[in-house]
Formats: C-alpha cells, structure tokens, sequence
C-alpha cells in the first residue's frame, strides 16, 4: 500500500509538471500566433470562447502571471481546453473525447501485445543464448531502428490497394456511423489490422532484447543452479525461477518507456490517417491550431500516468517485496 | 569498464613498457567486437557523406528539371520528385542536417545527464530526491509530443533549434542510469580512500568516479542520438522544422504530401527511410558492442555446444555447470549415483 502510495504521489505531482508546462510553453515563447487566429474568426466566436483562449495562451497582459495561473487551472478543471481552429467551432474537449477511444484501442492493445510478445520471446533467447535465436537479434534490430511511420508508408505501398483486402487510411468505412454492431466493429478492426501490424514489427524488438539481457544476467544467479541441481524440469526453471525474475525490471522498464512508445506510435496514425489523437496533432500542427496541440499534448501524458499507474500496480502483484510492509 | 587498465599501470613494478600492452590489447577488444566495428564503420561512412555529401551530390537539391517523377536511372540514381528534383542529391546533402542535430542533441542531452545524473547520486539526500524527480518527470512526460508542441512554437525552427529543443528533453533515461551507478560507485574503497586523503568533492567525481562511468556515458550518448535522429526525422517528416533545409524527413514529408504512394514513386521514399534504418541500426550495433564490452556475458557468439568423448554432446550454459560422463572416468558422477537412488 504504502508503495502505491508513494507512486499515486509522484503521478500527481508529473500531473502538475506537465499541467504547469502546458502553461508556460506559449507563455514563454516570442510571437503571438493566436491573436491573429482570433481576429481571423472574429465575429463568429462567443465571448467566453474568446476568453477561455485569453486564459489558456496568457494573451491578458494586464492580468498578474499568478492570477493567469489560477484561472487557467480553473478552466482545465471544468474541461474547457478552448476552441479548435481546425474545427471551428467544436471545442477542443469534444475532438479530443471522440478520437481517444480510437488511439487507446489502437495504440494500447498494440503495446500490450507487443510487450508480451516480445518478453516470451526474450526468455526464449536468453535461455538458449547461442542457438538460432540469436541469429534473430540482428534482424530485430533493423527493424527497430526503422520509424514506425516509414514502415507504414512502406505497408500501405505493398499491402494495401484499391482493390486489397487492408483499407490505406481511415478508421473505418466512410459510410458507417460509429456504432456497437457488428458491422461497424468489423470495418473497424479490419482497418486497424494494417496500423497495429506495423506497431507491432517495429517495437516487439525492444522488448526481445531487454528480456533476453535480463534472462542472460539472471541465468548465472545461484538459484537457478540450485533449481537445476534439484532436478527441475527444464521448463520450469526457465519460466518459474529464471523468467519470473527477469520479468521485474522489465515491467518497470514498460512503465517508463511509455513515453517514448506512445509518441512513436501516433505517427502510425498520421499515415493511415486513422481518426486517433495522433492525427489530431497532424492536423493541428498543420494548421497551426494551438489549442488542439496543447490539449493533445495533455490527454497524452495524462493517459501515459494512467497507464504507469497500471504497470504499477501488475509490479505490485508480481513482487512480493513491495507488498512487504503495510 | 575501461578504469582496471590505470590500476594495472600503478601497480605492475615492470615499467611502461609492460603495462602498455594490456592497454592497448583492451581498446582493441572494443574494436574487435564484430557489432561494435560493423557499426562505427557504418557510422563513419555517414559522417564522410554529413561532410563531402553537398559537394558530391551531382545535382543541386531544390532545382527543377523537366524529368517529372521517374524512377531510378543513370542520370538520376534514386529517381525525381514532382518538379524533377533529383532525389540522391536529397538524401546526399540531407545527410548533414541528420548528423548535425543528431550529434548536438546528443552532446546537449549526455551532458545535462552528466551534471543531474552524476550530481544527484553523489550528493544524495534532498538534492538526490529533487533531481531524481524532475528526471522521472522529464522521463514519464511523452518526449515527442512535447517535442513537437515546443518546436512548432518556435516561429523559425532551424536544424539549431530543433537540436536544442530534443537535446533539453531527452536527458532524462541517461540521468536515471547515471545516477543508479554512481550510487553503487559512491561508497567503493577506493572513493573512501580518495575522500580521506582530503580531495574536494569535483576532484573525485570527475577523476575517481566519472572514468568508471565511461561506457555508461558512451552508450547514453549512442542512445541519445538514435533518439535525436528519429525525432529530427519525425518533426520535417509531419512538416515543423523549416521546409528550405534539407534532411531525410524533408524528403518524406513532400513525399507524402504530393502522394508519392497513390502514384506509386516507391524511389520517393524508400532511400530516405533505408538510409535512416541504416544508420540506426549501425548505432545500435555500437551500443550492443558497448554492452558486451561491459558485461561479457551478453556475447552471443562463442563455441557452446561441446561433444564428449562417447559422443553426447551438452551444452554449455551460464550458471549450469554439466556433468560431463565418460566411459574411461574412474569416478561416478554425483548426478548419477543420485538418479539411481531415486530409480
């Protein structure tokens, strides 16, 4: 308990960081881009529009920096992160509220897997270090060191078509309404099959490296000789001593690394120009739409703490030491 | 680690002569690794393209010709783009940017690790605490996004720039394994030996602990520049970083927005995405050579299955010693005696 404590403390606190870095970023750069935005949809935007932008990009000069800062904790409370440009005029939250869905359906279920994959295949490695598993190591390598966003380019050349069964872009067929029938779901899985293949070539090899390293370094402890030396079936030496062991620092390795996945795996998404929160950011980037960059940028971290918060949690249940004290 | 050559140097009475031979045999091992010397060779080679790469390239990248979109030839060896620009000039004089801003974010990013990593698990206490959390901070917040938001801020983000930019929010894994090490370095004998005899405290971490830390930094460094890369890549790619300069993402971001795809100009975009594949796997091969340098172990060469005499053959594993059985042995293995016991 008192672990999740100490980690719920620091997930708040990176909470916060981010929040606050959010809120300084277009303070604190030269240049004033959103006025002229304002002033290009002037007429056609409410007053509470325009000053819920005034508080988000600190355009109030007269307004003390403290007061700017509170009132801009205020409004991401009540969820109101501005008005889209690109969008005009739906607002920020309700993009971002449609288009997570698709990016943690996607780029969640990829990384899980990818995660699992990749660690039992690291344990197969690291136990039979110098068989034709490690003929694999280099090949896995490449394929890491490619973006993840030219492998797609490169999938949509080869794979998809006018006439092939995998869609080049989009999340499903233009003609559906989102809906939960079976129609639906399928167009939709079957657009994603293509993204989540190319997800998944690109960061299973991360995975199958640290794994085996871990395996490597754990099969030389002493209790894997007394394991062996007791007579154990290979197999459970490998999965119930060797394995179980390794697995720790590579949980822990998951949860920091998110960050870094994460941001790569919304490229897949620009490609595919599937509906996600990932292509949001393409097209805000594009048009300069800052409101939509700065609220993307916050539902991403806050996804990414929720899901350390999670890999927290399954490391509490596979070490017992954390769980040791009350 | 490299620091066991200078003890050999201090302590052998033979002289220079002598003890330079370890030394040298040492370095050479790093080199000889076939990862690690693949990998700098391949390394070196796009460093010589970053510098020769814009007078070598036989066309100049932004100009026009009237070959619209045609696939490799003589003329054009990675074919032309819309306006007949020469694509193996692109990638040639793109070469430069990549390496500039992957090398500089690299320094930015290993030297900021350096001064946080090292500080904070030397120091420890509450400056260890503060600076261990601003790098969880900096570690859990997602890199990219907040790359991109920052960069496209800025109103003119130069390859300057944008190196800064990765170089600032990418310290944060280094910081973390720096810090974890110095931690077990910090009470060693020998830094207790060093603290003793008075040496202030700059003294000791730069020549008592950092020399440990060597390869640790190295491969940060590595690290880091893969990163860089990819983000600089990724950042012309969704079209942030100035358009005017070329890098390899530039290619593909005009490769992408004049459907290179739909049009099927696969020359378009497949030199520029091999190129980018090649140089991070030559990284990742030198940092695999650095870690097996570090800790032999993770080798994966090496002769490991071993034939007996009466023709079973065992294979050799870390932490499992075989009991090798032959006929001429007058002793019974242990293992035997006991299988019988058992049976």
């Amino acid at each position: 308990m008192k672990f999740l404590l100490q980690r719920l403390t620091f997930y708040v606190f990176t909470a916060w960081a981010a929040l606050t870095i959010n809120f300084f970023i277009p303070r604190l750069i030269p240049g004033d881009p959103v006025t002229s935005l304002i002033n290009k949809f002037q007429g056609q935007m409410s007053t509470d529009a325009i000053n819920s932008l005034y508080v988000l990009f600190g355009l109030d000069k007269n307004a003390s920096l403290w007061s700017q800062y509170v009132d801009y904790w205020g409004q991401v409370f009540r969820g109101d992160l501005g008005l889209s440009f690109t969008f005009f005029p739906t607002p920020v939250a309700e993009i971002l509220r449609q288009s997570l869905p698709w990016t943690i359906a996607l780029v969640g279920i990829t990384t899980f897997a990818s995660f699992m994959i990749g660690t039992s295949l690291g344990v197969l490695a690291g136990w039979r270090r110098g068989s034709i598993m490690d003929g694999l190591l280099p090949v896995t390598t490449f394929l890491s060191s490619i973006p993840y966003f030219w492998l797609g380019l490169l999938a949509i050349t080869l794979l998809a078509g006018p006439d092939s069964f995998f869609p080049s872009s989009g999340g499903y067929e233009p003609g559906l309404v989102p809906s939960w029938n079976a129609e639906f779901i399928g167009s939709a899985v079957q657009h994603s099959l293509l993204p989540a293949v190319t997800i998944l070539i690109s960061s299973v090899s991360g995975w199958i490296l640290t794994m085996r390293n871990m395996m490597v370094t754990v099969a030389s402890e002493d209790y894997i000789t007394v394991a062996h030396a007791k007579g154990l079936p290979e197999r459970r030496v490998m999965v119930s001593y060797a394995a179980r062991n390794a697995l720790l620092p590579n949980v822990s390795g998951f949860a920091l690394s998110l960050g870094f996945i994460v941001g790569g795996t919304l490229l897949v998404e620009i490609v595919f120009s599937y509906p996600g929160i990932g292509y949001n950011l393409f097209q805000a980037v594009g048009s300069k739409d800052y409101p939509l960059m700065q609220g993307v940028f916050l539902v991403i971290t806050l996804s990414v703490l929720v899901a350390n918060l999670l890999a927290d949690v399954a490391y509490l249940l596979l070490d017992p030491r954390t769980r040791k004290e009350g | 680690m490299s620091a066991p050559t200078s003890t050999i140097t201090a302590v052998t009475p033979e002289g220079p002569e002598v003890a330079a031979v370890p030394a040298k045999r040492r370095r050479l091992r790093f080199v000889a690794n076939p990862k690690a010397a693949t990998g700098l060779v391949v390394l070196a080679f796009f460093c010589l393209i970053a510098i020769i790469g814009p007078w070598v390239a036989p066309f100049d990248p932004s100009a026009r010709s009237s070959d619209l979109i045609q696939a490799p030839s003589g003329k054009h060896w990675f074919g032309t783009t819309h306006l007949g620009q020469d694509i193996f000039s692109q990638v040639l004089v793109g070469t430069r940017g990549v390496m500039f801003v992957g090398l500089l974010a690299g320094l930015v990013a290993t030297t900021l690790s350096i001064l946080i990593g090292v500080s904070a698990g030397f120091l420890g206490g509450a400056a260890d605490d503060s600076l261990s959390a601003l790098s969880n901070v900096f570690l859990v917040i997602p890199a990219l996004p907040l790359i991109i938001i920052v960069a496209s801020t800025i109103p003119s983000a130069g390859d300057l720039m944008v190196a800064l930019v990765i170089g600032l929010t990418s310290w944060a894994w280094g910081a973390r394994v720096l810090r974890a090490q110095t931690l077990s370095l910090r009470r060693r004998d020998y830094v207790e030996a060093a603290r003793a005899t008075g040496e202030s405290t700059w003294r000791i971490i730069t020549f008592e602990i950092m020399p440990n830390l060597t390869a640790i930094i190295a491969s940060g460094f590595v690290g880091t520049v893969i990163f860089a890369v990819m983000s600089e890549i990724t950042l012309a790619f969704i079209g942030i970083s100035t358009i005017s300069e070329w890098n390899w993402g530039t290619i593909l971001f005009w490769a992408q927005s004049q459907q290179a795809l739909a049009q099927g100009a696969w020359w378009w975009f497949v030199p520029a995405g091999l190129a980018i594949a090649v140089l991070g796997t030559a990284l990742s091969l030198i940092n695999f050579g650095i870690d097996e340098f570090v800790s032999p172990r993770l080798r994966s060469s090496g002769h490991m299955r071993v034939k007996t005499k009466d023709g079973h053959s065992v294979r050799m594993r870390v932490g499992f010693t075989p009991v090798l059985s032959s006929k001429q042995a007058p002793v019974t293995p242990v293992v035997r005696r006991r299988e019988e016991e058992v049976a």
